[in-house]
């Protein structure tokens, strides 16, 4: 037994130092593997990235997020809408009023503008929203307040400005107080907003103003239509309830019979979550195996490499046999020769593969995450690769005839 | 000890080569004991080659049977053959088969590695050492076979068929590839170890070289044609000469035809 492991030893031996004999070939053999490698875990990376900064930013709406939109939802969970919105600000009212289950209702109308404050000006999305919306979303006001139910009520002509936008617009940080310009329209500027920083999608969540909804829909959009309407359920477990209440309110207000399609449709943040995860892991899995193919193609130039390499080496092999080498000694260490380029080159791949990433997120803007799973699966399937290609030569090698082998020129 | 290193009965060796068959060896009887230096001539086509892998464990005859060392090898596997070349036969080629980009140690060591006694890294070298220091090449261990001469690789391919401590050492054309006067330094080691008790087994055409084996194996068209020992001093050894200065030595025997006569004279 100890003279067989020794012997598994040196022939490990024989097989590492062939691959340290042929330096350039051996990096060039292990570039397909280093390339798969490396392009699984990145690509796993950019794919579990984008699908988690979605997560984020739709778990940060809160577990007991509903959000309710004009137009009937078909089944396979995309929305047809064409026409007018049916939802109004009643609608929103007797909602608050008339769900138990329902905590908070904010309506949300978006309307892009241009604002000007003394002489800077600044492009951004003015947002119509109820009081609850800080509830809702979460969100509070670091400086100042939030505007009041009587400024919904009167549609009072005052604004509270995202982080981003006070920067840009008071540089001097004098925002609070001031009267800026929408479209024309003096607004007070009553209140900023906690800073949120982007999501992770790279989009700036504190570039942004919020008004009162009849405000932007009045004076800005000129429609008493509601695009969607935000609702915070009391409690996660009561979402399910608060969207039943919800659907038979609507329905009954909207007066649609029985059997008819309702006119508008809803979204827990659980649906919402899982539509897009759903999308993010199709474009895990569609990146990730364009990415095995690549380590797949790595392989086959393994077992390229290692076919050439027994032919070159027959005269070697026909020596090693003829002196006493058998079959499954020969097989052994070619094998092994090319699981070492395989395994060499499968952490060399997860070497870049770790750093890759990194310069993606630094150059690219994009947020990424390198899964232990991914790296994992990716260095293993290389080392499989190693088997499975270089089983073939290996076992090429170890049939060679020695009398032949050694007359081979 | 008594037993004969190699003793072959009726071998036979039948090729096949599509509908034709090719006996390559028709029924050869062959003894050698321990201790002999034999050589084995014979033109091209005659079946030499043929024995020789036999000989060597590499090949399997058709019929008939082989005792190397004692051990019927005839009816040996594939698996089984590799055991026992590595422990029993030591092989020296024409082209000296060293493995290139491997240090002469590592060459000499190459046996050791596939050999069933388990030796460490340190025993290894040892032995590999003094097997060329017994070849005359103590200092050359570092060196890789293109830094060598070919008569030192040739040296260096005998050290390492000596490293196992075979039953015989088996050589096939050793100095095909060497000029005369290197011929004679690879042929006086041989002649070194068949003093010190080794035996050699010479497969080779050129008469100069296997005239200085102490017996001399005929081969023609598959069978042993003549059996001869010869009676020989080892004064001229390493002499450029040595077959012109000592008559006795002079073996007249060519691969031609016509040659036979002039053997037989000189048998007798």
């Amino acid at each position: 037994m100890k003279v067989a492991t020794l012997r598994l030893w040196n022939i490990t031996k024989v097989g590492l130092q062939a691959i340290l004999r042929n330096k350039m070939r051996s990096l060039l053999t292990m570039l397909g593997i280093i390339i798969g490698v490396a392009c699984v875990i990145t690509m796993v990376a950019v794919g579990t990235g984008a699908s988690s900064s979605i997560q984020a930013t739709i778990n940060s709406l809160g577990t007991n997020f509903i959000m309710l939109f004009p137009g009937a939802s078909t089944q396979g969970g995309a929305r047809t809408f064409s026409g007018e919105s049916k939802i109004t600000t009643e609608d929103v009212d007797a909602i608050k009023a008339e769900c138990p289950a329902v905590a908070y209702v904010s309506p949300s109308v978006r309307s892009s503008a241009q604002v000007v404050a003394a002489d800077l000006n600044w492009g951004t999305t003015v947002y119509g929203v109820g009081v609850d919306w800080p509830f809702i979303r979460a969100w509070n006001v670091a400086d100042g307040d939030f505007f009041t139910d009587v400024d919904v009520r009167s549609a009072a002509k005052v604004a509270v400005l995202g982080a981003t936008v006070a920067d840009s617009l008071f540089p001097g940080g004098n925002a609070l107080g001031s009267t800026i310009r929408i479209k024309h329209l003096p607004f007070k500027v009553v209140g900023v907003l906690d800073r949120k920083g982007g999501n992770m999608m790279g989009q700036d969540q504190d570039d942004q103003i919020l008004a009162p909804y009849t405000t932007v829909m009045k004076q800005l959009q000129g429609t008493p239509r509601l695009g969607q309407v935000l609702i915070s359920a009391r409690s996660a477990g009561e979402v399910a309830e608060a969207q039943t209440e919800i659907d038979a309110l609507l329905r009954q207000r909207h007066r649609i019979q029985p059997g008819e399609e309702s006119d508008f449709s809803m979204r827990s943040q659980e649906e919402i979550a899982s539509t897009s995860a759903q999308t993010s892991k199709t474009l895990s899995v569609l990146l990730g195996s364009a990415a095995a193919i690549s380590l797949l193609v790595g392989g086959i130039g393994i077992m390229n490499i290692m076919l050439v390499s027994v032919t070159e080496r027959t005269r070697e092999i026909g020596i090693r046999l003829a002196i006493g080498a058998k079959g499954r000694h020969v097989l052994l260490q070619f094998l092994l020769e090319a699981i070492a380029l395989s395994v060499v080159g499968g952490a060399i791949g997860v070497a870049l593969g770790l750093l890759i990433p990194n310069l993606v997120t630094r150059f690219a803007g994009l947020p990424t995450q390198v899964s232990s799973g991914s790296v994992l699966l990716a260095f293993g399937f290389a080392a499989a690769i190693g088997i499975f290609f270089g089983f073939y030569p290996a076992r090429k090698a170890s049939r060679l005839d020695p009398i032949d082998a050694l007359r081979y020129e | 000890m008594d037993a004969p290193v190699i003793e072959i009965r009726d071998l036979t060796k039948v090729y096949r080569m599509g509908e034709v068959e090719v006996s390559a060896l028709k029924g050869v009887s062959l003894t050698v004991e321990r201790g002999e230096f034999v050589a084995i001539m014979g033109p091209s086509g005659s079946g030499k080659s043929t024995l020789m892998n036999i000989l060597g464990c590499l090949d399997r005859p058709t019929a008939g049977t082989y005792r190397l060392d004692g051990i019927d090898v005839s009816r040996l596997d594939r698996d089984q053959r590799a055991e026992i070349r590595n422990a029993k036969i030591g092989f020296v080629f024409q082209s000296f088969n060293l493995l290139a980009r491997t240090r002469a140690t590592e060459n000499v060591e190459l046996p050791l590695l596939y050999g069933n006694l388990g030796l460490t890294a340190d025993e290894r070298a040892r032995r590999s050492r003094a097997s060329l220091a017994r070849v005359g090449l103590a200092g050359r261990e570092d060196h890789y076979p293109s830094q060598l001469s070919g008569g030192q690789q040739q040296r260096v391919a005998i050290a390492r068929a000596l490293v196992t401590d075979p039953a015989i050492v088996l050589a096939d054309e050793p100095t095909g590839n060497l000029d005369s006067r290197t011929s004679e330094e690879v042929i006086a080691i041989f002649q070194e170890l068949n003093d010190a008790g080794k035996t050699v087994v010479l497969i080779t055409h050129e008469p100069d070289i296997a005239a200085h084996a102490r017996r001399v194996v005929y081969v023609r068209d598959g069978l042993i044609w003549r059996d001869e020992k010869i009676v020989q001093t080892r004064a001229k050894l390493g002499g450029p000469a040595a077959g012109e200065a000592e008559p006795a030595i002079a073996f007249p025997f060519t691969i031609a035809p016509p040659a036979e006569e002039k053997l037989e004279e000189v048998a007798r």
